[in-house]
């Protein structure tokens, strides 16, 4: 791929990015109402995908093969249990990840 | 005025502390990929303006794939929408808060990844906090943690020695800790219920190279079914 080729091909996924990001504030402009359909996702839609998140950070655990997706297990479940406990962000965030950590560098 | 006084310094110290975990995984991901674009034979200059115009993790690691094969415009075009269409949910969710934000309003929706999107979404900003100035500083935060991370690992490449196997859980224990912010605001958690359900059994039907454009609309499908029974029910996000 030449310099330019390879400007044309970032540029194209620069475009793509803008379009998923502007085009609902484009369609749906501030000074018209919006449609109460869309209003009723934008209001619906978050809790929903943030779980569609959390399956996206999981999409790679295999349950049939390395360990078995055990050491996610435990760290989420640390993860839930300090933000029941605690429910301060940073404290279940490192308390999970430092869990994961030495789960997949000392035990599996 | 003083400094410590002026909204935007507030919005500023208030905004950084929820934008420390994305430090700690951006500033892994960034190297990562910084490193990936480095050994694979592009200069830093790669890495450092591709992390700063597309701003969207996954499909920059895509793009190094693009950028090694055939020169396809119309295909890397096609490709980043399938990958980024969840930018649409955010948007649509977005659309009353980014209400009234000016010249603001543009740098928002530009650097609304997974992470600026979840954090402002969610986030309860102190009532003496300027909403505007403080998702503006999260945003930015984000933005320069993956420009500053991408951009150390293109210069420095496969001379940084890494022993921080399993650092990439941050993003996962994030998403989980605001899944459950959401799920603690809610009366009804049938959206949440739904989002999850869906999106596994997607997984597992489709595969984790495939399944996010088919769990999107399994959830489109769902809640727009459900409306009646779903804003009869009296929830709210």
């Amino acid at each position: 791929m030449s310099i330019t080729e390879q400007i044309i091909t970032i540029l194209m996924v620069v475009l793509g990015t803008m379009v998923t990001r502007f085009l609902p504030f484009l369609a749906f402009p501030s000074g018209k109402p919006t449609p109460k359909y869309v209003r009723y996702l934008g209001k619906v839609l978050p809790a929903a995908v943030f779980g569609l998140l959390v399956v996206y950070c999981l999409k790679d655990v295999s349950l049939f093969a390395g360990s078995h997706g055990i050491p996610e297990l435990i760290s989420i479940s640390v993860v839930i249990l300090l933000h029941l406990w605690k429910r301060q962000m940073l404290l279940s965030i490192a308390g999970g990840t430092i869990c994961y950590m030495l789960l997949v560098q000392l035990v599996f | 005025m003083k400094k410590e006084k002026s909204p935007v310094w507030r919005a500023a110290k208030a905004a950084f502390p929820h934008t420390i975990p994305i430090f700690a995984s951006f500033w892994f991901l960034g190297l990562t990929y910084g490193i990936y674009m480095n050994v694979s034979g592009f200069s830093f200059l790669y890495p450092m303006l591709m992390s700063l115009t597309i701003f969207a993790g996954s499909i920059e690691f895509v793009t190094v794939n693009m950028l090694l094969g055939a020169f396809n415009p119309l295909q890397a075009f096609a490709m980043t929408l399938m990958i980024n269409a969840r930018h649409l949910f955010y948007g649509i969710s977005m659309l009353d808060k980014f209400k009234g934000m000016g010249w603001k309003k543009f740098y928002l929706i530009f650097g609304m990844c997974d992470e600026s999107f979840s954090i402002n979404y969610t986030a309860e900003i102190p009532a003496d906090v300027d909403r505007g100035w403080f998702m503006f500083f999260v945003t930015l935060f984000n933005h320069f943690y993956w420009f500053s991370g991408s951009t150390l690992g293109g210069i420095f490449g496969s001379l940084i020695h890494f022993n921080t196997e399993g650092l990439e859980f941050v993003m996962t224990a994030m998403f989980v800790v605001i899944f459950m912010e959401q799920w603690m605001k809610e009366k009804k958690h049938t959206s949440a219920l739904f989002g999850l359900g869906l999106s596994l059994l997607c997984l597992t039907a489709f595969g984790a190279e495939r399944f996010l454009i088919p769990a999107m609309a399994a959830i489109l499908i769902a809640l727009t079914l459900l409306r009646g029974i779903i804003e009869k029910g009296g929830e709210r996000a």
